[in-house]
């Protein structure tokens, strides 16, 4: 049993459709990456498994409790941190805390407590309102929270959107440490760092679907290759390389001020002397199949 | 990495409206309160004053010296509980939901955990109610400061307020939940809450008014409880309990329109 399975999950709102035929498979213990420009249908994803979305159609099962049926048991086994900061600010840091583990029926709440701060680090911060946080501090309170209960499933969205790279490295820390315990982790990103450094397997989601998914090494190699070439120049000259890289059969990408022609190792003849070549990557794998930019 | 806590508890089947999920809802509304408890307790005390000095004091000095056999300062004062209670429990109610729905995604967060609509509803009503029943009682005492005689039917005042507080968290919530945009409570308190406050009975006895506005005001449920005050304090007669069972039957049909309303508006 997987702790998450969805099978042709559709989700439409008004004319606008979210998901749209879903099949996703989380098998316990590993950490997924869902990795998706914005409006992939990500976030929805992740409010079908908490249930605060309702699918029209599909199915979907938590740690083996049918959704929408059995939402709130499935809930209680889970832990969500959310994309937005919704702490209560004027409250203390174990005073959120000692909330949530009400929340998820924790029998020993001050020991909770004292967990999650050791986890947030924040011992030292707790009788202090959150208003008095830095903003990493606030995010590992987050995290914290999510955590209070050891559930055996993590939802983290878009767990380090916004935030600036120091606070970002913490949390990978404090994710990776997660993962260590062996946590069931489905986490949406549209970083695509995050997800190389984290997710055991990536799963990349455009337009309401999975559209592939494995290790990002496999995916790498499925779907790029092993070289990606950047060439760079006057508009003129990219539009040629590209024509000449593309009539061999080669992807073709934009990367900013440059082109990146993907699996480069096979465009012998067409690939400029003074092009930048470097080791594929899952940057290129996205862009490919998502046709967005990646952050 | 540290673990998170003990053992997580055997999984089991939820089921609906769950003491330990509403008790959970309010520890988090407690921490709150006292954060801002010392602001909302002085207007709460300072209001009523207010109001009893200017139209008690004022009026029965110029105007009125007495209403329906009672000095008009005790005819205001007991009439100022069905103010203080539309005041603390409508409006925090309105305000309360729609900034922690829209504003500071707490319902996101609460009901990510095990916790439903019915028992987020429920739980945000009993504790505006648990408040207002409270702040509702302080008129009556400052009228008792001003000469009210004490009687034993004023014990039931909190009770009274407690479940007409319910029905107007109930309504609040619901307004909140059905609103898109928070200028729109605008409407909502020219429309409602200053009508029912203004024919409550609680400046000037209801049938004085037209014959149709009296039988508008029978349902109104502040003017069920002005009447049930002053009953606690002057004397209690059968109808109180048509009036209570109709501040029962208000609250209950808000609690079920504010669960069906927040549930449109929480879960897409």
């Amino acid at each position: 049993m997987g702790a998450i399975e969805l099978h042709d999950v559709v989700k439409t709102f008004g004319p606008i459709t979210a998901v749209n035929g879903l099949d996703l498979e989380v098998p316990e213990g590993i950490c997924l990456g869902l990795l998706g420009p914005n409006g992939a249908g990500k976030s929805t994803t992740m409010r079908l498994l908490t249930g605060q979305a309702i699918a029209d159609s599909g199915e979907l099962r938590v740690l083996g409790h049918e959704l929408p049926a059995e939402a709130k048991t499935a809930r209680g086994l889970m832990g969500v941190v959310p994309q937005l900061d919704n702490l209560d600010v004027d409250v203390t840091v174990e005073d959120n805390l000692a909330i949530f583990a009400r929340l998820y029926r924790v029998p020993d709440v001050g020991e909770a407590v004292e967990k999650a701060l050791k986890i947030a680090r924040l011992q030292e911060r707790r009788r202090d309102a959150v208003d008095e946080l830095s903003g990493g501090m606030r995010r590992r309170l987050l995290l914290a929270r999510g955590l209070v209960h050891e559930p055996r499933l993590v939802l983290l969205d878009e767990p380090t959107v916004g935030l600036d790279p120091q606070i970002r490295t913490e949390l990978w820390t404090l994710i990776g440490d997660l993962k260590a315990r062996g946590t069931t982790i489905l986490m949406s990103t549209h970083y695509i760092e995050e997800a190389e450094r984290l997710a055991d397997e990536v799963a990349v989601m455009h337009q309401g679907r999975v559209i592939s998914r494995g290790h990002p090494v496999e995916l790498i190699s499925e779907h790029a290759g092993r070289q990606t070439a950047e060439v760079y120049g006057p508009p003129e000259r990219l539009a040629e390389t590209r024509a000449a890289a593309e009539s061999k059969g080669l992807s073709v990408r934009p990367a900013g001020p440059a082109i990146a022609i993907v699996g480069s190792e096979r465009g012998d003849g067409v690939i400029p002397e003074d092009a930048v070549v470097r080791a594929a990557s899952l940057e290129d794998v996205f862009v490919l199949l998502t046709g967005e930019e990646a952050e | 990495m540290e673990s998170a806590t003990q053992a997580p508890p055997e999984p089991r089947q939820m089921r609906r409206l769950e003491p330990t999920a509403i008790a959970g809802i309010m520890s988090r509304e407690v921490a709150n309160f006292r954060t801002y408890w010392k602001g909302t307790t002085f207007s709460s005390v300072m209001e009523p004053l207010v109001y009893l000095l200017a139209f008690g004091l004022g009026l029965s000095a110029t105007l009125v010296d007495e209403v329906e056999g009672v000095p008009y300062i005790e005819f205001v004062g007991t009439g100022m509980v069905a103010t203080a209670v539309i005041f603390s429990s409508a409006l925090p109610s309105m305000f309360g939901t729609f900034v922690k729905h829209r504003f500071q995604n707490t319902y996101d967060a609460i009901l990510a955990a095990p916790v439903d609509v019915e028992e987020l509803v429920s739980a945000e009503m009993l504790w505006i109610a648990i408040r207002s029943g409270t702040y509702g009682c302080v008129p009556l005492l400052v009228t008792i400061a001003f000469g009210l005689d004490p009687a034993w039917g004023m014990l039931l005042t909190p009770l009274f307020c407690f479940v007409t507080a319910l029905g107007f968290a109930g309504f609040g919530v619901a307004m909140a939940a059905t609103v898109a945009k928070i200028d729109q409570f605008n409407y909502v308190t020219a429309l409602f809450v200053t009508p029912l406050f203004l024919v409550a009975g609680t400046f000037f006895p209801i049938d004085g008014l037209p014959e149709g506005v009296q039988v508008v005001a029978q349902f109104n449920p502040l003017h069920q409880l002005v009447e049930l005050v002053r009953g606690g304090a002057f004397g209690f007669e059968w109808a109180d309990l048509l009036r209570f069972a109709f501040l029962v039957g208000f609250a209950l049909l808000t609690w079920r329109v504010a669960i069906h309303q927040m549930r449109k508006r929480l879960i897409d």
